[in-house]
């Protein structure tokens, strides 16, 4: 059963480096957040007490349906439906993936199994989770897709703490839930403003808005320092 | 050599044109039209042998070679292959590197027999073919290595003999992912719909079609019989996969491999009949995808 969960998140990490429809993407989100809500049913070794299931229901109903529910505004707010360039294709990100997924395996081959009586698969799989957030964020142009990326890492980080833990505390992970909340929040207010100032969501052109350094961003200022200039003479 | 494995053989020779008929009798059936005849591959085989061949003279003997070594792999690759998990013709250990290279072997007499004409669009297809073949073929190749793993045996019929429903309950998640990229392998290689459309007439899209438009008479019959047979054997490591009934009786398991192969038949109707073909940029992308199932599939078992 909880191989089946775990090829499932390995499978949900794929599709999110190789889809290119955002709608698609926080709907894989959601279903991430529903594995994670049984993977953390399933896991522990005692029986099942009332603060894990209440947890596990905390957790489906804030990954699966609050976040991306946000999400959703967000994105019906910025009109956009695809991640049109990102800087690294979806065929190219799925090799990584199956890369990152592979360096996974050989880390958790190296670490002391903390948990003999969970699936081997927990561990690799996490790190494989954490490792497709981190990619997600760094290889996306959209806002909205980094904000996805920061939800996949924090599902990797609780899986790995599924893995390394023999029993989930209860409120550090309550906490880190209501972090993840606020975050999520505050991405989508932001992902509004973004749109609204720029009519785009673009997190790549947002660096043009540094402070001066020492000459004019070439993108957007090109033609204002063309009057500058001929002012001057 | 036992009497069954004889009979494989010849049910394989036999009834390999019956699957394209299958396809297009469900095909026709989700549009509403009566179609072709079961059977009509074998009159359709019938008429192109008793015509004449026509040669253009900027042809070689490469294009003459093309459509009987591609006609001699495919029979080859379908004495390797077993009927359900009954015996097959040839057997030894590591026949299935042979099977994936008598696979190459055909690809490449198609395509040399098309460059071989000088004809643009044939050069185009070959091209196509190439590339599709180049990402189908590591995740047909993981796709084995894994299922090879799980059963402990390095040849075709060793594996399908000791594939039961016992591997799939240990190993469910590794072997279904086997399953779902060989369909794609499936599709791709014998040029079906999502990856090629093997009803259009417009050279432009075409992939597999457009490579044997120059033959003529017998030796497109023995593309068409090559195309049926190559249905066959890869339907048969399909099936054979995904129903490993063991009935107790050698009659009984082939019963069972022709029922999983006409279902395969059946679903690639389906498929074919509630799906678009895939814009041609798209294609290496579910290739890849399906190579990556396959990959995910064997760390899953080498991990266990």
């Amino acid at each position: 059963m909880m191989d089946v969960l775990l090829v499932l998140l390995a499978l949900t990490n794929l599709a999110l480096l190789g889809s290119s429809r955002l709608g698609a993407c926080i709907n894989t989100v959601a279903l991430q957040g529903v594995l994670l809500a049984l993977l953390s049913l399933f896991a522990p070794t005692g029986e099942c007490s009332l603060r894990l299931v209440v947890l596990s229901i905390g957790m489906l109903v804030l990954k699966a349906f609050v976040c991306p529910w946000l999400l959703r505004r967000a994105l019906r707010g910025a009109r956009v439906s695809r991640e049109i360039e990102p800087f690294i294709g979806y065929t190219a990100s799925l090799m990584i993936g199956l890369l990152a997924l592979g360096l996974s395996f050989w880390l958790s081959e190296r670490f002391p199994r903390l948990r003999p009586d969970l699936s081997p698969l927990v561990l690799p799989v996490a790190l494989a989770t954490v490792f497709s957030g981190l990619f997600l964020i760094v290889s996306r142009r959209k806002a909205l897709t980094q904000a996805l990326g920061y939800l996949v890492m924090e599902n990797g980080i609780f899986a790995i703490g599924v893995a390394l833990s023999q029993e989930l505390s209860f409120l550090v992970e309550l906490g880190v839930l209501l972090d993840v909340f606020f975050a999520v929040f505050v991405m989508g207010i932001t992902l509004f403003h973004i749109q609204r100032e720029f009519d785009h969501i673009d997190a790549d052109r947002l660096s043009s808005l540094k402070d001066w350094s020492g000459r004019f961003p070439k993108m957007a200022f090109d033609s204002e320092t063309k009057i500058l200039r001929e002012g001057h003479e | 050599m036992r009497l069954l494995d004889i009979i494989s053989l010849l049910l394989g020779v036999l009834l390999a044109p019956l699957l394209p008929g299958i396809i297009n009798r469900t095909k026709a059936f989700f549009g509403g039209r009566k179609g072709q005849p079961v059977l009509q591959l074998y009159y359709d085989l019938y008429k192109l042998l008793g015509k004449g061949a026509v040669y253009s003279h900027t042809t070689s003997w490469v294009f003459r070679a093309g459509p009987v070594v591609g006609l001699a792999a495919m029979l080859t690759a379908l004495a390797l292959v077993p009927c359900g998990g009954q015996g097959s013709f040839l057997k030894f250990q590591g026949d299935l590197l042979l099977f994936a290279y008598l696979l190459g072997l055909l690809r490449f007499f198609t395509v040399i027999a098309a460059l071989d004409t000088g004809s643009a669009f044939e050069g185009m297809g070959a091209s196509r073919e190439v590339q599709i073949a180049a990402l189908a073929e590591p995740a047909f190749l993981l796709g084995l290595s894994v299922v090879a793993l799980e059963t402990g045996s390095l040849s075709l019929t060793g594996i399908f003999e000791r594939l039961s429903f016992e591997t799939w309950a240990s190993a469910a998640p590794a072997l279904l992912l086997v399953a779902a990229a060989w369909l794609v392998v499936f599709l791709a290689e014998n040029a079906r719909i999502p990856v090629d459309d093997p009803n259009t007439h417009l050279e432009l899209t075409m992939i597999h079609e457009v490579m044997v438009l120059d033959h003529g008479g017998p030796d497109f019959a023995f593309v068409l019989y090559t195309s049926a047979l190559k249905l066959w054997v890869l339907g048969a490591l399909l099936a054979a996969l995904a129903l490993p009934a063991r009935t107790g009786h050698p009659a009984g398991d082939v019963a069972v491999f022709l029922c999983g192969q006409f279902a395969l038949a059946v679903v690639v109707g389906a498929i074919e009949s509630t799906m678009a073909r895939l814009r041609l940029v798209r294609v290496p992308q579910l290739l890849v995808a399906a190579g990556v199932l396959s990959a995910l599939a064997l760390f899953l078992g080498l991990v266990r």
